[in-house]
């Protein structure tokens, strides 16, 4: 049966992974490499790579780290963070990702996921969508916006509407983080997760909020995730990978051990 | 010496490290001249189907992989090609293997179908399947897929239907999830694909 998939994303400054409280007051938490490494021996079933300053300071995600992890570990990897052109999807491929995620970049110019979709192929193009809720927005029908620019920038589209326009043109899978919910660690945003896997057909990867082992069974048992991510609780050992599994696996989640 | 075939329509990277990893003799090459000269082929393949056959014909590679006798493991869309026809782009593939390859349906399950998952039944008994057990997990990422078939060696499910995941017949090989980036597992299968090239 497929496993649900346990994900630990590394955001990359300078080189370093680092994990902020609501994308500030960054925090360096160790080598990338070292850490991937640590992570596929652990357990985890795929990696993320977030050069988070990417897309403020214009920062292109290196190529020589993704081509020193790619020789290190045997599990795939998505790399993201402010890439906006075909042709550096290509190289960061070429180097070794697996995938990358697309954030900023498909809102201002949505066709680079049709263009990316058809030249490299779905599976390799993951939309990252950041969401944060409208409390204007009827309780009983709630409604998210995207966010981006690391969360500071309100694109007034609605959240449901653009995970099935990324859909339709060809992104093979969601990473869907809620910035209601990020560095909190009380749980995963629960309501956006089933909003958004009733909404699309895409593979769902869930992130923000994560704080315990009940909020990552809880996002796959009640938010239809298909995947969890997480950073800090990871990198600072407050949830080991091993135990996490055993856990999901009495909860009766598929998992890999 | 083992060849991985570069026709553009597959991601080399991965595969050269994970044959680095296990210390294999390969180069990268789309002459036709090199592969010839090797002791095995690696054919990975990413992308489009029709994408895929299209450069595979634009360098002879199509006729070339039907007429070796060399060992040959098809990875993903390597594999799929292997067989006759796909609905992706309805492209005549290969024709090694009977049978056509489907599109999994999104109204049952997510598609694409990706993450790591186990076999519904592995023929233990194939050199490419040596020490390798049905619980053992390998990392998929498709969204069209062969229906079992006289050469299925190995088969999983999803979506409602089961697919092939290991194919074989003769020097031909396939394998529908991706060994080079399956952990422990993979890196067994990559193995024993090496030996068979021996």
């Amino acid at each position: 049966m497929l496993a649900k998939r346990i994900i630990p994303c590394l955001d990359i400054k300078n080189g370093r992974t680092v994990k902020g409280v609501n994308f500030l007051g960054l925090r360096d938490a160790g080598d990338p490499v070292e850490l991937a490494v640590r992570y596929s021996e652990e357990g985890a079933d795929e990696l993320v790579f977030l050069d988070i300053t990417a897309t403020n300071e214009k920062r292109k995600t290196l190529i020589e780290l993704v081509r020193e992890i790619s020789r290190n570990i045997t599990i795939p990897f998505t790399v993201g963070g402010g890439i906006k052109a075909v042709d550096e999807i290509g190289d960061l491929l070429t180097a070794g990702a697996d995938k990358v995620s697309l954030n900023s970049a498909i809102v201002v110019n949505p066709d680079l996921i049709s263009e990316s979709a058809s030249r490299f192929g779905s599976q390799c193009v993951v939309a990252a969508l950041d969401a944060r809720y409208r409390p204007e927005s009827p309780a009983d029908a709630p409604e998210w916006h995207i966010f981006t620019k690391s969360g500071t920038f309100d694109t007034g589209l609605d959240a449901l509407a653009w995970a099935r326009e990324v859909t339709e043109r060809g992104a093979g899978e969601i990473l869907l983080t809620s910035m209601d919910k990020d560095g909190t660690k009380s749980g995963y945003d629960i309501p956006l997760l089933r909003a958004v896997s009733a909404a699309v057909s895409l593979p769902l990867i869930a992130s923000g909020g994560a704080g315990t082992i009940a909020h990552c069974i809880e996002a796959i048992t009640e938010g239809t995730a298909d995947a969890v991510l997480a950073a800090s609780i990871f990198h600072f050992k407050e949830i080991e990978i091993p135990e996490l599994k055993q856990q999901m696996k009495a909860a009766g989640i598929p998992v890999r051990i | 010496m083992i060849s991985i075939v570069d026709y553009r329509a597959g991601n080399t990277a991965s595969v050269s490290n994970a044959l680095k990893r296990l210390g294999a003799d390969f180069r990268i090459t789309n002459s036709i001249e090199e592969l010839e000269a090797s002791s095995g082929i690696i054919f990975p393949g990413v992308g489009h189907a029709q994408a895929a056959m299209k450069a595979l014909k634009e360098n002879g590679l199509d006729d070339w992989l039907r007429e070796t006798p060399l060992p040959v493991l098809g990875i993903c869309l390597g594999m799929q090609l292997l067989f006759e026809h796909s609905v992706e782009g309805d492209t005549d593939c290969l024709g090694l293997f009977p049978g056509k390859l489907l599109r999994f349906n999104d109204q049952s399950a997510k598609v694409p179908h990706m993450g790591w998952n186990t076999f519904d039944e592995i023929e233990e008994g194939h050199p490419l399947m040596q020490g390798i057990t049905r619980d053992d997990y390998f990392y998929y990422v498709h969204s069209f897929y062969a229906p079992p078939a006289a050469q299925t060696i190995g088969s999983c499910s999803y979506a409602g239907v089961t697919f092939t995941s290991v194919a074989a017949e003769g020097n031909k090989m396939g394998v529908q999830f991706h060994p080079e980036k399956s952990g422990d597992a993979g890196a067994r299968l990559l193995a024993n694909f090496i030996n068979l090239t021996r």
